[in-house]
């Protein structure tokens, strides 16, 4: 397939990790930020074919896994009203909250829906006039602008039984967190392209500034992470922090203006806590003041909830890179995609699930 | 039944309880053993399904003893939705699919069964329509339909209808195909190009369109293996990758031979638009199903021999040589992406959960 398959090239791989391996002279720890690049690195080998020169610490970028307990746990209340059509990405389903998950509310009779675009929600709504229609719209800043669209498109139809669950991430306050925790080894980052396909890549250049640290935007295929990652290490090597575009096919310095001001409009910045990272400051998106008539957490009163992590779970431990997934206790025994503990071994770019589905070979067998 | 009360009748809230025949929508009538259920099958059933409209009634099919071999029996359920999609249907599937359960025991097939489960309101016609498409699929692969049933549940109870078939069928003697035979040293072929069915069904089913129409692969697969059988009598695996895909199904022979399989993952035909519906909907196209290929596992010596018997027969001219069975890493499926890293790849734990981004 045109722009995909020209970078998948083996050769060119071969060649490009050599020339990796042969600039690094030393193991530098590069923390890759989006759940769609681990399980790319994962599943292609990536990593350990460059073992000589990178530690890749994985990053807190899968939506799915920083959704916080507590959204969890109001998504199921809600999906589980009598009146009410829950729309979710499919991946969601499987997250488990304090008691139970999408699934199980499903199998308890709510109508939880999986759809593939927030529009189809909305449709779902125009269709549906006597039911209440809950879209969960969490994800960072790529899945955001479609689902402001989302709540444009309901407006414009004028419909009153639509609204959406909010819990949008962006990616910049978590890198600064990660950067400004004492314990933290990550010395280089692969930004996340396609959020810079969005966003553009102006607000990374103040933090190159404040933590001399270089960051590459980097793609999804072996051969544009190669890239990001060739170019990483090359700027550390040369000790010259610096923010670099190794994925301009797809991203501009200035990205998407169309979605910035949808984005601009229907959003507006909060506080963001993060599942198994904590409160973020100014990490998250909420509805603004004029759109706020689509927040489904206003529009259902669900204020009884008790949270409450399953002890086992060093999910937060991984999610910030300090330790691999197989480093749990809980991993591969308590702890698989079948009975999942905590989102990072949900999502198939949890980088649990990535360990577990990809790489049980290199992991220490566990005596149980 | 002389001992039970005799309960008044209630004139004001009887109905007829036989209605009217030549109805446009199936009622429960028609499920009661009753003339409604004799009109069904003499007007609908037998005709589609390519029965002889005089054919003798009885409550079960009298079939010629095979001179030779021993038998294979088997059963599967169809309750896809749609009803009707690209490159078939869902009395296609259930034609199919169990002659393919047979042929994957080496099995010739003999004949079928086909149980309806039938939601009150179903359209005749549209009924009629899966019965013609199960008897041209039948008469197609020349395996016949020897017996049936129909029940009729209330609306709301089923989803419009549903398809159980059995079929039996005759293991040639010398043939031995079953998964744990699969041996260290082995060669792991594939007849076609994977993932059609599924993303044709998820295609249609969630309303996406990838630029070009893809359509199910289902066939049967009888003669494609009398043709393998053929040319190498001693085939040690055949397998159909219909749910869970390829590697559902290898995942399943390593566990059971508890042998290692090795993918070559750029070995795998996939086509252009099944991968940009995997690529966009974040499945695997190792995962999703297919109806009209199957896996064979042969030992090396045979593996060129078996690729030319599969690629001289219509339903085989993609077969490729997709992996090995070795003893390393026993009871996993373990592939090798192009760039040369290996990876342990699972059985999908159930449903196929499209991911955000």
């Amino acid at each position: 397939m045109k722009y995909l398959d020209e970078f998948k090239d083996p050769v060119i791989a071969k060649r490009m990790i050599d020339d990796i391996l042969a600039t690094a002279t030393q193991r530098w720890t590069l923390m890759e930020v989006c759940g769609g690049q681990t399980h790319s690195i994962i599943r292609n080998g990536v990593d350990t074919l460059l073992a000589d020169a990178v530690e890749f610490i994985h990053g807190p970028g899968c939506p799915v896994c920083v959704t916080p307990l507590e959204m969890i746990d109001r998504s199921l209340e809600i999906a589980a009203r009598p009146d009410v059509i829950f729309c979710s990405f499919g991946d969601m389903l499987r997250v488990p909250g304090t008691d139970k998950d999408l699934f199980s509310v499903k199998a308890d009779g709510g109508d939880v829906r999986v759809v593939y675009s927030p529009l189809d929600a909305v449709n779902i709504a125009s269709d549906h006039p006597d039911k209440q229609v809950v879209f969960f719209g969490v994800g960072f800043e790529t899945t955001a602008p479609a689902n402001a669209m989302a709540v444009v498109t309901a407006r414009q139809r004028g419909l009153t039984n639509f609204s959406m669950l909010v819990s949008h991430v962006r990616v910049p306050p978590a890198i600064r967190t990660i950067m400004d925790s004492p314990v933290t080894r990550v010395q280089g980052f692969l930004a996340a392209g396609h959020v810079c396909t969005v966003m553009g890549t102006a607000e990374y250049g103040p933090l190159v500034e404040d933590y001399q640290v270089p960051i590459v935007v980097t793609g999804f295929e072996p051969l544009d992470l190669l890239e990001g990652i060739r170019q990483t290490v090359a700027l550390l090597e040369a000790g010259t922090p610096a923010l670099r575009n190794a994925y301009p096919r797809a991203v501009s310095p200035q990205g998407n203006p169309v979605a910035q001001k949808v984005l601009a409009d229907v959003f507006e910045v909060c506080d963001r806590q993060w599942r198994g990272i904590g409160m973020i400051p100014a990490s998250g998106w909420q509805l603004s003041p004029a759109w706020r008539e689509f927040d489904a957490s206003l529009r259902f009163d669900v204020d009884d909830i008790h949270t409450a992590e399953p002890e086992a779970c060093h999910s937060g431990e991984v999610l910030q890179g300090l330790i691999k997934p197989f480093e749990c206790p809980s991993f591969g025994t308590l702890c698989t995609p079948r009975t999942p503990l905590g989102a990072t071994m949900v999502s198939a770019e949890g980088a649990c699930a990535a360990y577990y589905e990809f790489r049980r070979l290199q992991v220490p067998t566990k005596v149980s | 039944m002389s001992d039970l009360p005799i309960a008044p009748l209630d004139v004001e809230g009887w109905t007829c309880p036989a209605p009217l025949a030549h109805q446009d929508r199936i009622v429960l009538g028609h499920g009661g053993g009753g003339v409604l259920s004799g009109e069904l099958i003499e007007h609908l059933f037998l005709p589609a399904l390519g029965g002889a409209s005089n054919a003798e009634m009885r409550d079960s099919a009298v079939l010629d003893r095979p001179g030779a071999g021993r038998l294979a029996f088997t059963t599967d359920s169809y309750v896809v939705s749609p009803l009707f999609f690209p490159g078939g249907s869902i009395g296609d599937l259930a034609v199919n699919g169990t002659i393919n359960d047979l042929a994957m025991s080496g099995a010739q097939p003999l004949a079928l069964s086909a149980g309806f489960i039938l939601e009150e309101g179903l359209e005749t016609a549209l009924l009629g329509r899966v019965a013609q498409a199960m008897g041209a699929a039948a008469r197609a692969a020349g395996v016949p339909v020897v017996t049936g049933d129909t029940k009729v549940v209330d609306r709301g109870k089923a989803d419009q209808l549903f398809i159980n078939t059995a079929g039996i069928g005759v293991v040639a003697d010398g043939v031995d195909i079953r998964p744990a035979r699969a041996t260290p040293g082995d060669v792991v072929i594939v007849s076609g190009l994977v993932g059609e069915h599924g993303v044709a069904i998820m295609s249609l089913r969630e309303g996406i369109e990838f630029g070009t129409t893809l359509t199910s692969d289902t066939a049967a697969l009888h003669t494609l293996v009398a043709a393998l059988l053929a040319a190498v009598p001693d085939v040690h695996v055949l397998r159909d990758p219909t749910r869970g895909g390829v590697a559902g199904t290898l995942c399943e022979i390593a566990e059971v031979a508890k042998v290692g399989i090795e993918l070559e993952e750029a070995a795998v035909p996939v086509p252009e638009a099944v991968g940009a519906a995997c690529g966009f909907l974040g499945l695997d196209p190792l995962h999703v199903a297919n109806e009209g290929k199957l896996i064979a596992i042969v030992p090396a010596a045979h593996a060129e021999a078996a690729l030319a018997a599969l690629r001289a027969h219509p339903l085989g001219a993609h077969a490729a040589i997709i992996g090995q069975v070795g003893e390393e890493h026993p009871g996993l499926l373990v592939a090798r992406s192009p760039l040369g890293a290996g990876r342990v790849v699972s059985r999908p734990l159930g449903e196929q959960l499209p991911r955000i981004c």
